[in-house]
């Protein structure tokens, strides 16, 4: 089922030519509806689950769900991102919450 | 630098081929595929010439495009102190079962692997180190990174590397003039044009391919394309080479690996690094079995086909044991996958699982072809030119060296960039055939003109070739077992499939792409088959297992399996050529 679109946080990136998950979707399946002027998902079955949607997107509008058939409802992992660092906020299906810190880049040389 | 800018996918209600525009760009290299190799193509042709003129065609965005796009946890091959390049090629040898493998391949990559991991380092991707300033080795020759920006970055370096990207160019076909490879043709996924990149040399590096075999976990869910290698390289450049005529050679050494049930994530060396054992339904040690063979260090395909024969014995489900960590380490373990494969942490989350209490299920992988890993791919020379001269090859499209990963891909770049730069030196830009141009340009556009036409659609056409590979040609439902009626069978209905294209249709700009995947996916089926039919014994169970055939063979088949298909007829031979053992020493025996 991923990624869902949350329609109130989603503002389809106004003013941009393309929307940023529609940009960086290596599968090319985050699209643009002129009509809600949201991004939308085109083809959930062909979703690889790789997040990049999810970490480029500014409004942290975008959140994946495991497929039910897979995994239970309901549990989320939402990636923060830093300039050389991302935290990773997850909380599983009894609530039960982690949070994970590190370093993503180093200054280059 | 420069980025060609994309836009929203434009609504493209086609009513003739002639109505499509069409951009001519020339270049010097051309790189098709801007994935780990693509990226060390360009930075090293910016490297040996800064005033050549490069084209990197990408069917997505660089930034996240290729099998590296989530992210990677680890090196897998880094040569550590007091090794040398032949130790490493040893090793990958024995992991091979003993090959055959391309020694000479190997060890040239082996030669260049210490620096691109380096660069990768000075280019900003943590390297994990000690107090001293070792790397963290977590078997062997792996080491740890944190390399969630890891694709990102390469991005950056090739755009610094004054490359013109070309993203969301979906690459359809090689142009071929007096035998020799002039460029390539393709659609933009977006802006719907038709693309003719002329160059002097071209680089394939557009990755394997998964989804031949249906994977277990498309049952009809939201998870058709829940596999572990990257859904999106579906081996169009094995596809577009072999239609053109070069050589192919080992597809039969098919990857299958071990990972995590439901939610295919990494497994191996994260059990090896984490020294959290493989055992059974019964909680016994399943390597202790192969112990003959290595136990927890035997070759690859014996680890990743172990667990189901397991289950093929009555005695799964299977695990790997992450019960004795202690929080820190299961911590890290986490941390790794958030790194490479971040949605398992999810999964585990939607099972509420901790692993410290329950162990993470394992399962076998379906079959992927991808020459980074086994010895899949063109058969190259050591410049890594295929046998389609101005062709070259890196990384997953190159065969005859397994176990390079994104170290041996990113080496096998700078190699295949030399060996291209060198080529061109006395060869004019090629001249244009418009017939095949006109020729491709119609067979690009075909299913978006019969799109209001009864049809098939290309996720129909996959799923039926998926199920097809996984039944017939041995993928995980059959315990990877295949035999010559299987295969015989398999490749009728591909040769059924084949005749079916031209139903194919498209509605719009991304089912036009998937179309042209779908019948890539096809063609590489059918080199696939043709492999495995001609290797009539069983040299690497699990991936690669003839039940007619279950012993090994090596007074026929200690040699490599090619297949060449004729431009002309479409007709697909096979036939060997010997392997050439360099590094004296058992073969079998790191």
């Amino acid at each position: 089922m991923p990624p869902i679109v949350d329609p109130q946080k989603c503002n389809g990136c106004k003013g941009r030519k393309e929307t940023l998950c529609e940009e960086i979707c290596p599968g090319d399946l985050m699209a643009f509806n002129p009509e809600t002027g949201k991004a939308y998902l085109r083809a959930s079955r062909d979703c690889w689950d790789c997040m990049s949607c999810v970490k480029v997107c500014p409004r942290g509008a975008l959140e994946i769900r495991i497929p039910y058939q897979l995994g239970y409802h309901k549990a989320s992992l939402r990636p923060i991102m830093g300039k050389n660092k991302i935290t990773w906020k997850c909380r599983d299906i009894f609530g039960k919450e982690a949070t994970y810190s590190f370093e993503t880049r180093k200054p280059s040389s | 630098m420069s980025r060609m800018p994309t836009a929203h996918a434009i609504d493209f209600a086609l009513k003739d081929v002639s109505d499509v525009e069409t951009v001519e760009v020339t270049a010097d290299l051309l790189i098709i595929g801007g994935g780990n190799a693509g990226c060390f193509v360009a930075t090293e042709a910016a490297k040996i010439n800064p005033g050549i003129r490069t084209i990197i065609a990408e069917k997505a965005d660089i930034r996240r495009s290729g099998a590296c796009a989530a992210g990677m946890d680890a090196i897998n091959t880094y040569i550590p102190k007091g090794k040398t390049p032949e130790d490493l090629v040893r090793w990958s040898r024995a992991q091979v079962g003993g090959g055959p493998l391309r020694e000479d391949l190997a060890l040239s990559n082996a030669r260049e692997i210490n620096e691109c991991v380096e660069d990768l380092e000075r280019w900003g991707v943590p390297v994990l180190r000690d107090a001293d300033g070792n790397a963290s080795y977590r078997g062997k020759w792996d080491i740890s990174i944190h390399g969630e920006q890891l694709k990102p970055i390469m991005a950056e370096k090739m755009l610094e590397s004054g490359a013109d990207v070309y993203n969301r160019v979906a690459v359809t076909a090689l142009l071929v003039n007096d035998g020799r490879c002039a460029g390539a043709m393709g659609f933009g996924v977006r802006d719907g044009r038709f693309y003719i990149f002329r160059a002097r040399a071209t680089v394939v590096s557009t990755g394997g391919a998964g989804t031949l075999y249906k994977s277990y976990t498309a049952d009809a869910t939201d998870s058709g394309s829940q596999i572990w290698m990257c859904p999106y390289c579906v081996g169009s450049g094995y596809a577009m080479g072999f239609r053109q005529g070069a050589e192919l050679t080992s597809l039969e050494q098919r990857w299958v690996a071990t990972r995590s049930k439901d939610f295919c994530g990494p497994i191996d060396t994260i059990s090896v690094g984490y020294k959290s054992a493989i055992i059974n339904a019964r909680g016994e040690h399943v390597m202790d079995r192969y112990k003959e063979l290595g136990g927890d260090a035997a070759p690859r395909y014996i680890r990743a086909n172990a667990p189901m024969e397991e289950w093929l014995a009555g005695r799964g489900p299977c695990y790997c044991d992450t019960t004795h960590l202690s929080p820190e380490a299961a911590k890290g373990l986490l941390v790794d996958y958030l790194n490479e494969r971040p949605s398992f942490v999810l999964f585990l989350a939607s099972r509420g699982q901790d692993i410290t209490k329950e162990p993470i299920e394992i399962y076998g992988s379906d079959p992927y072809i991808v020459g980074g890993h086994t010895g899949s791919g063109f058969w190259v020379d050591i410049n890594r030119m295929t046998t389609l001269p101005g062709l070259f090859a890196a990384g997953e499209t190159a065969g005859g060296t397994p176990n390079k990963f994104v170290g041996g891909c990113a080496a096998e770049g700078k190699l295949a960039a030399r060996g291209a730069i060198a080529w061109m030196r006395d060869i004019p830009l090629p001249a244009l055939d418009d017939a095949q141009i006109a020729a491709e340009k119609q067979r690009v556009y075909a299913p978006l003109l019969r799109r209001e036409e009864d049809g098939v659609s290309p996720l129909e056409m996959k799923e039926r070739l998926q199920r097809l590979m996984d039944e017939y040609a041995g993928g995980s439902s059959q315990y990877y077992r295949t035999n010559e009626e299987r295969l015989d069978y398999a490749l009728r209905h591909i040769k059924m499939l084949q005749s079916q294209f031209a139903y194919l249709r498209a509605h719009d700009l991304h089912e036009l792409m998937q179309a042209h995947e779908t019948m890539d996916r096809v063609d590489v089926a059918e080199a696939v088959v043709h492999h495995l039919k001609a290797r009539r014994e069983t040299r690497w169970q699990g991936w690669q297992t003839r039940s007619d055939y279950p012993e090994r063979d090596d007074i026929h088949f200690d040699c490599f399996v090619e297949s060449h298909r004729d431009p002309a007829t479409g007709v697909v031979t096979t036939f060997t050529r010997p392997y050439e053992q360099l590094l004296p020493g058992d073969r079998y025996k790191a």
